[in-house]
């Protein structure tokens, strides 16, 4: 995010409140930039209106890779590379593999998963993750609303928050 | 809304008697074309015997007696009526699974103080008004073709020397001579009967409760129901494996696997979920259990879903310790349905119905909370399944006969059909007793707002 943006801050004190001027201030027109509450509110995704998340795509990419390449593996070494004769089974026996292929697939899909979070949600070494409010990690739930993606007014935001129940509203820049 | 009686409509019965029909029509014909001979003309015989006689050596001291006679030879009885009784314990089985899944389904969520299924916990609880049926048709089944499905029930098998005392007798077989304390008419009468009275008398005392809540309200039914629902759990951890060892797996007598009481719980349980699935979703498209939304339908979805993993687990976890291992006595129970030409396309399309299909077709969370999608299936597991308890019991039955012809398609789809009438009709018949939704449930509130993503 680009510096000297402007933020809008509504701070609330309850979850149900915000859960509740989220809806209103949606149906007032104001797009919301995001919501940061200190525990996962049952609800709030569905009202801010977020897509459903890409992350069983890349499950499923991931886990694909872990399957070919765990088969590709066994198969090149049991049944080219150095070829053993384990209890008169063919070289390339498949029913055993599957438990070495399930393996390294789940191995995979959770690594890959894990790895995809962490970059989408900027939990990356060394990034900087910017607190809007800092109780947003303690008691209060904060609704933030980007100025240059509104065109409303500054005031009239600042009066639809205050009707639907924040008990302040601050404005934030971008540091 | 919470208030609503299912009422089993005139248009429904002339329906379901219809399905009866058609299949009694259906099973006669299949009887009448395999009986004169002409249908029957896929015979195994030759083959079967090559493949037994090929595959299976005597290994490290141990000799397993490969069953190359013809089961009709074995019986003397025509192949027409062989199957006929096969068809019976076949349907008595998967039916009679689908009915205990049921009380199984109220009892683990009794257990687990599960919320979200109060709703429709009245459609589980009716599939056990089949259980008395199921039982008198397994007892009555059983005197009839107990004989002749069972290859343990023959005495002869166990007696080492022949009457004289000195010559030895060349049936003894001495790996069921061996069994013989757990495999004996007997033993096998008391625990036939003893399951079914556990059953039906837990199944009989939950539901008693549950009607008392409905009046009397408050938390001391439920609790009680805990408490019995937790027997039951006890009882049926038990009982499932016995009933499997014995209604499934000693129709192979030889063959043992002690994965084999899960194996058949994991497609009972499938089955089962899928059929309450089923009645749900049909339920609601007629108007009733308004309570019930997409959110049960999607929790339903999932468990289909993961209990067809469940079933692929338990299925390869056997089959891969099998195939490893390679013990005579327990890898002749893939020989006969790997390497005989009229099993291995049922085997495979089974791995394909029970497990790629759902698997695939249900990953995505959208299809879970689609009816129709679930719908497709469900019927798709169902009968996937009955396939599956198909090729358990037919090789050791049928031996090389068991092949799916046209005609016997007739008389295995037309017994089907009456049973899966009389299951539906109880099943609907139960539900009128009581009302849809369980009123005085202490966690029906739960239900009632039960929200997933």
């Amino acid at each position: 995010m680009a510096t000297g943006k402007k933020f809008l801050l509504g701070v609330y004190d309850d979850e149900d409140v915000l859960v509740d001027a989220v809806v209103k201030t949606r149906q007032a027109g104001v797009k919301i930039h995001e919501c940061y509450t200190p525990f996962p509110v049952h609800g709030l995704d569905t009202v801010l209106g977020y897509k459903p998340s890409n992350l069983p795509v890349v499950a499923f990419l991931c886990g694909m890779t872990g399957t070919t390449l765990a088969l590709t593996m066994i198969i090149s070494m049991l049944g080219y590379d150095w070829p053993m004769n384990i209890g008169g089974k063919p070289y390339i026996a498949f029913p055993a593999y599957i438990p070495i292929t399930f393996e390294a697939t789940v191995l995979l899909a959770s690594l890959g998963m894990v790895a995809a979070f962490l970059i989408v949600a900027n939990l990356k070494p060394f990034g900087k993750m910017f607190l809007f409010d800092a109780r947003s990690t303690h008691n209060k739930f904060v609704m933030a609303i980007d100025l240059e993606k509104n065109h409303l007014d500054t005031n009239l935001i600042t009066k639809i928050l205050r009707d639907t129940g924040a008990t302040e509203v601050n404005t934030k820049e971008l540091e | 809304m919470i208030d609503e009686k299912y009422i089993f409509t005139g248009a429904t019965k002339v329906k379901l008697f219809a399905l009866m029909a058609v299949g009694a029509v259906l099973l006669l014909l299949g009887i009448w074309v395999t009986s004169s001979g002409s249908g029957n003309g896929h015979d195994g015989h030759g083959e079967k015997k090559e493949v037994a006689s090929k595959e299976v050596k005597p290994e490290g001291g141990k000799e397993v007696k490969a069953e190359v006679k013809g089961a009709a030879e074995e019986t003397h009885k025509p192949v027409w009526m062989l199957r006929l009784l096969k068809n019976l314990w076949h349907n008595n089985v998967f039916f009679t699974g689908i009915s205990i899944i049921g009380v199984f389904f109220v009892a683990f969520n009794y257990v687990a103080w599960a919320g979200w299924s109060a709703a429709l916990k009245r459609v589980p609880e009716a599939f056990g008004y089949f259980l008395p049926i199921a039982a008198i048709l397994m007892i009555v089944v059983f005197a009839i073709a107990g004989h002749d499905l069972f290859h343990w029930t023959h005495e002869t098998l166990y007696q080492k020397y022949l009457p004289d005392g000195k010559t030895p007798n060349p049936e003894y077989d001495e790996i069921i001579a061996g069994k013989a304390g757990f495999l004996n008419p007997t033993f096998f009468w008391i625990r036939l009967v003893g399951y079914f009275f556990l059953w039906i008398l837990i199944w009989f005392m939950i539901r008693t409760f549950s009607l008392k809540e409905d009046i009397e309200g408050g938390v001391k039914w439920h609790d009680k129901s805990v408490i019995w629902s937790a027997g039951f759990l006890f009882v049926f951890a038990v009982t499932s494996s016995t009933s499997a060892w014995d209604w499934v797996m000693s129709v192979d007598t030889h063959f043992f696997s002690t994965m084999f009481g899960w194996y058949v719980f994991a497609s009972w349980f499938v089955t089962g979920l899928s059929v309450v699935t089923l009645f749900v979703v049909y339920l609601k498209d007629a108007g009733y259990l308004k309570v019930i939304n997409e959110n049960h339908v999607h929790d339903l979805g999932k468990f289909v879903f993961a209990f067809s993993i469940f079933w692929t687990y338990i299925w390869f976890a056997q089959f891969l310790l099998i195939y490893y291992a390679n013990i005579p006595e327990e890898s002749i129970y893939w020989v006969e349905r790997l390497q005989n030409p009229i099993y291995t396309p049922i085997f495979f399309m089974n791995l394909i119905l029970n497990f790629l299909f759902p698997f695939l077709i249900l990953m995505t969370r959208d299809a879970k909370r689609q009816t129709m999608i679930l719908k497709v299936v469900c019927f798709v597991v169902i009968f996937g399944h009955w396939s599956d308890f198909y090729i358990m019991l037919t090789p050791g039955t049928l031996k090389g006969e068991g092949g799916f012809g046209f005609t016997t398609l007739l008389v295995e789809l037309g017994m089907t059909m009456i049973y899966a009438g009389i299951f539906i009709f109880t099943v609907l018949w139960g539900l009128t007793r009581a009302n849809l939704v369980p009123k005085n449930h202490p966690m029906l509130q739960e239900s009632l707002h039960h929200h997933v993503y």
